[in-house]
């Protein structure tokens, strides 16, 4: 495909829609939409498309015809044709065993495949349209040229570069945020348990000292008895002993 | 502190003339009677004093240089943007961290182009007669600018 090509196809069709509109009387006229140019590598396969606008319904005599035209040649050749549903590819010239027709007709589509390219294949492709009744109208041209290595379309490192490193920033600031986002969420929540286990110790606290100051009293009490009693044997004792001191 | 935020200002605002200056001008390269830069190659054919300008290669290396130009412009024009938005809704205290690191982004960008620039343009440009022009240098004196004024936003503490 080559840059210049969707910028430049509407501008005949508008041309025609506005020529249309202008002449009164209705001009029926077929218009052939090509590629300007197609860069191909060696031995690869480049698809050359076709498409066309017609003011009429596509019929079933629909008829595509792709011409070549060597570079420098003078002569064109016709390499393909297709009518009546059935594609023909021509048996001169370099492209007969090449050539694959991937076009559809209901689809205003008369694109052909070139398979196995070659230098020598540089030059002008022409596809005509036909779809009676509406058969005057231009042939739509493309040249193609075969390079060792396709040259990068232009914007695309461009654009590539440009959208990759945007789109790496917003990922990581997003990712960023999110980030931060969970944390302070997490945080938030923590803070929240932790203020609920405050208040709930608060609570416990309050509940457990009845029944932690229960159980210090048993304890205390026990104590006290113990001590008591302690202090009761004592007594006794020191009130036997006393009373074996008074012996 | 209204002086220093006048002079960040300034020197964000001097960045971004910076690089805008070193992506738009036609003086990268600069030779006899022609002058390239990212987007053109322009001669002055001595005899008829007439200008000529062509679009640059396709080249993959001069269309990254290309990309991280205007990406450095970009997250520049978009450092200034933040640092409005957060000189307003920043708590105090706070730091531009973000406005810095779009800021540093930017430095690194044009660093980047820079170097890019200067190692591969023998690529693109066949012509051996040649000297580097000022839209060439303003790039690299906004590289250390750029970093400078990211370092101060992320340094700088908001006061009220």
């Amino acid at each position: 495909m080559a840059p210049g090509a969707p910028s430049s196809s509407p501008s005949p069709f508008l041309a025609v829609l506005l020529f249309s509109s202008l002449v009164p009387s209705p001009v029926q006229a077929i218009v052939v939409y090509t590629d300007r140019v197609v860069h191909g590598a060696v031995g690869s396969r480049v698809t050359l498309h076709c498409s066309f606008w017609s003011s009429e319904w596509v019929s079933d005599d629909i008829s595509f015809t792709w011409r070549y035209q060597p570079e420098g040649g003078r002569d064109a050749i016709s390499i393909f044709h297709y009518a009546k549903g059935q594609p023909y590819i021509d048996e001169v010239g370099t492209f007969k065993e090449r050539i694959q027709w991937v076009g559809d007709p209901r689809w205003k589509d008369g694109s052909i495949i070139i398979h196995n390219l070659d230098y020598s294949d540089n030059g002008t492709f022409t596809c005509d349209v036909k779809n009676p009744p509406d058969i005057v109208g231009k042939t739509s041209q493309v040249t193609l040229y075969v390079f060792e290595k396709v040259p990068t379309r232009y914007g695309l490192v461009l654009g590539a570069v440009i959208g990759g490193v945007l789109g790496v920033v917003l990922l990581l600031l997003l990712l960023f945020y999110l980030v931060r986002y969970c944390w302070l969420r997490r945080q938030a929540a923590l803070q929240r348990r932790l203020s609920a286990m405050e208040k709930g110790k608060f609570h416990k606290s309050a509940k457990d000292s009845k029944r932690g100051r229960q159980t210090p009293v048993l304890y205390a009490m026990l104590d006290h008895s113990r001590s008591t009693k302690a202090a009761s044997e004592k007594k006794s004792k020191g009130l036997g002993e006393s009373r074996k001191d008074k012996k | 502190m209204l002086l220093l935020l006048l002079g960040i200002i300034i020197l964000h605002v001097a960045v971004l003339v910076l690089l805008f200056v070193s992506t738009i001008v036609s003086q990268w390269l600069v030779g006899h009677g022609y002058a390239t830069d990212l987007w053109q190659n322009c001669s002055v054919s001595t005899t008829s004093n007439v200008h000529h300008c062509f679009f640059s290669s396709a080249n993959e290396w001069l269309q990254s240089v290309q990309a991280t130009m205007i990406l450095s412009v970009i997250f520049s024009v978009l450092s200034l943007f933040l640092f409005f938005c957060q000189l307003f809704t920043l708590t105090k205290g706070g730091r531009f961290y973000i406005t810095g690191v779009f800021q540093i982004l930017a430095g690194l960008c044009v660093m980047s182009a820079a170097s890019i620039f200067t190692v591969r343009h023998p690529e693109w440009h066949l012509n051996s007669d040649y000297s580097y022009g000022f839209a060439y240098i303003l790039a690299w004196v906004a590289f250390p600018l750029a970093l400078l004024s990211g370092v101060i936003y992320v340094i700088l503490r908001k006061r009220e």
